[in-house]
């Protein structure tokens, strides 16, 4: 049974061990659309929802190869071609005396390409979303814990996966409104 | 599984933070500063201060702005007077601030977790004070943009074999950095604010600020991924700063300048200088917010143990500066020494040596690093020692170097003096805004010290 109105059903834990062996639990039933939400980064929780990759480091690497090379040849075409000027008969180029912009500038770009591309990756930013609904959510910014099924999962059915919820002994199951 | 809020058997040391603490707990406690409190007549007292100190640095800036930088006491031969003094100074202070976000967080030094979002603040303003600094030397301060290599109709490009450019992309380069480290530790606790506060505007001004963080696990995994490599591209960072610094002497080729130690010294100055700024901030702010419970004396004792350490790697500084000044041979250098310690700035340069080597030395006592009071005032003296090794530094290796017709003296000017004590101005002033504008202490990184969270990591 799907209900359109229903984006999905939030399950409330207190504490951090129950929400990942709730978590696991969830896994192993065989959903796979679902979230886990924390108060803090568990890393044990995110390996327990099936997320084990996530692809904010070959984004880093990215902006840092391409920032210090992109400020390599900057440097090696304005010395060279664009404005090459004699300063203490110096070699147009000196590639030692270039090294600390490229370094710099692969920092900036692999910083700032870590940053962004986690802020991409995560859809963020996002002042909306179905959960804020829920009251009973804003308890994950103190020191409650959720799990999320979503709608979407091909298992998803109102009744079975409120009944399977049950049997986590959570401290609340509530339907989340789109 | 280690309880961080106990002190382990065998251990004098104090715990990371007082026990019988929850995440409710941490969460009001730290909030509430920003949402719940009465702003207080201290508060507004201190600001006010700040704020007025702050306008010298306005009305220096606005002269210098019209009349040029003839309202300084710089000359030939100090070309480089005040500015540059205080751009070091003031870059050196902000390197305790990534040292404790980024190399203490890759070292797994969990107690950093209570004091890094303020060091963090205070790495930014101290970064805001010294960039202005080489901008009015510029003497057309409005062309700053010339320093950056842009497509313009002039046709010319900056020289990249300068060390003077180099401090350019260093500098900006840092400054965004700690700019962006610091608003992503920011985000979830922008996003607790956004639910507890109560008054529709500010949950409208959080939420937006949180972007929409909803604590999701995936999102977590990014977030600790991307907030590990930051502080592991922040680490290279910050220490080739201080040595771009440092270069902007080494490279030239000044007796007193042109030495292959400034790197490292450079750097552990900064350090140096850092956490003494670090102790002169925490220990008032910890009292007048009641904030003992998460900056315990076990903070204040690690960062008086910090200085001890970067302050004998300074003082190997000065001990190797005056030992190649005599091994060189070199005339020149073997000046250098000799107007150091007898020239007309020697009182600076011996204070240098009192306030840099010599006081610190009590922080041996353990008794005096848990004093607050001593420990405040031992930091005030190391910010006015690294203030005088730079004034040493700049000024008294450029004014009697090579010929003798080519010797002089520097007066810094009332306007020299209104700048540099304005910057103090707006520095603490934007402290005292950012203690009760936002989270001073990182609320969810304070979760995970909890026992509780702590159990489920070790499972």
């Amino acid at each position: 049974m799907k209900d359109p109105e229903i984006y999905g059903l939030l399950a409330e834990f207190e504490t951090a061990e129950a929400v990942v062996e709730a978590a696991h639990r969830t896994y192993a039933a065989g959903y796979r659309k679902i979230d886990a939400y924390s108060p803090f980064p568990i890393e044990e929780l995110w390996e327990a929802i099936g997320f084990h990759k996530n692809g904010v480091a070959p984004v880093c690497l990215l902006g840092g190869l391409l920032g210090g090379t992109g400020a390599y040849l900057l440097q090696w075409w304005i010395n060279t071609i664009s404005y090459p000027v004699n300063i203490g008969g110096r070699p147009y180029h000196s590639w030692p005396a270039f090294i600390i912009v490229t370094f710099e500038m692969t920092i900036l770009f692999g910083g700032l390409s870590a940053v962004f591309g986690m802020l991409a990756m995560n859809g963020l930013p996002q002042p909306y979303h179905p959960l804020f609904n829920v009251d009973r959510f804003a308890g994950v910014t103190r020191d409650r814990f959720f799990i999320a099924i979503f709608a979407s999962d091909a298992k998803y059915d109102l009744v079975e996966t409120r009944e399977f919820l049950q049997t986590l002994h959570p401290h609340s199951i509530s339907e989340v409104p789109t | 599984m280690k309880d961080l809020t106990q002190v382990e058997p065998g251990e004098q040391k104090a715990p990371v933070m007082a026990p019988g603490h929850n995440y409710g707990t941490i969460t009001d406690k730290i909030s509430s500063i920003v949402l719940k409190k009465p702003v207080s007549k201290g508060w507004i007292f201190g600001l006010l201060v700040c704020f007025v100190i702050l306008q010298w640095m306005l009305y220096g800036i606005t002269l210098l702005f019209f009349k040029g930088v003839g309202v300084w006491g710089v000359n030939i031969p100090i070309g480089w007077g005040f500015a540059i003094v205080n751009f070091v100074w003031w870059i050196g202070i902000g390197h305790a601030g990534t040292l404790i976000s980024a190399i203490l967080l890759l070292l797994r030094q969990s107690w950093r977790n209570s004091i890094n979002r303020f060091a963090e603040a205070m790495t930014l303003f101290a970064v805001a004070c010294a960039g202005m600094f080489p901008i009015f030397h510029l003497g057309r301060p409005w062309v700053f943009y010339w320093l950056f290599p842009y497509p313009n109709t002039m046709g010319y490009w900056p020289n990249f074999r300068s060390p003077l450019v180099w401090d350019v992309f260093a500098v900006s380069t840092y400054g965004t950095i700690s700019l962006v480290f610091w608003y992503v530790g920011l985000i979830p606790d922008l996003a607790t604010l956004r639910e507890t506060a109560d008054k529709k505007v500010l949950k409208y001004i959080f939420g937006m600020l949180a972007l929409g963080w909803r604590f999701s696990a995936r999102h977590w995994s990014r977030y600790e991924t991307a907030y590990l490599l930051l502080a592991g591209l922040a680490t290279p960072l910050v220490l080739s700063v201080h040595t771009v610094v440092s270069f902007d002497f080494a490279i030239g080729i000044v007796p007193g300048w042109h030495t292959t130690i400034f790197p490292p010294y450079f750097v552990a100055g900064a350090i140096y200088s850092g956490f003494a700024m670090v102790l002169v901030l925490a220990i008032p702010i910890r009292k007048f917010y009641h904030l003992e419970d998460f900056i315990t004396a076990r903070h204040i004792e690690n960062s008086a143990m910090v200085m001890l350490a970067t302050g004998w790697i300074v003082a190997y500084g000065y001990g190797f500066e005056a030992f190649m000044n005599w091994y060189s041979g070199d005339v020149y250098e073997g000046f250098v020494r000799f107007n150091r310690l007898h020239g007309p700035y020697a009182f600076w340069y011996i204070s240098l040596l009192a306030c840099n080597i010599l006081i610190p030395q009590v922080l041996w006592i353990r008794r005096l690093r848990l004093n607050n009071f001593w420990l405040f005032m031992i930091s005030m003296d190391i910010l006015i020692g690294m203030w005088l090794e730079r004034f040493v530094i700049v000024v008294v290796s450029l004014h009697r170097d090579f010929l003798n017709s080519s010797f002089g003296m520097y007066y810094p000017t009332q306007i020299d003096w209104a700048i540099f004590i304005g910057t103090l101005g707006f520095f603490t002033a934007c402290m005292f805004l950012f203690m009760r504008l936002l989270p001073s202490i990182s609320i969810f990184e304070l979760r995970t010290l909890l026992p509780e969270a702590e159990a489920v990591k070790h499972e």
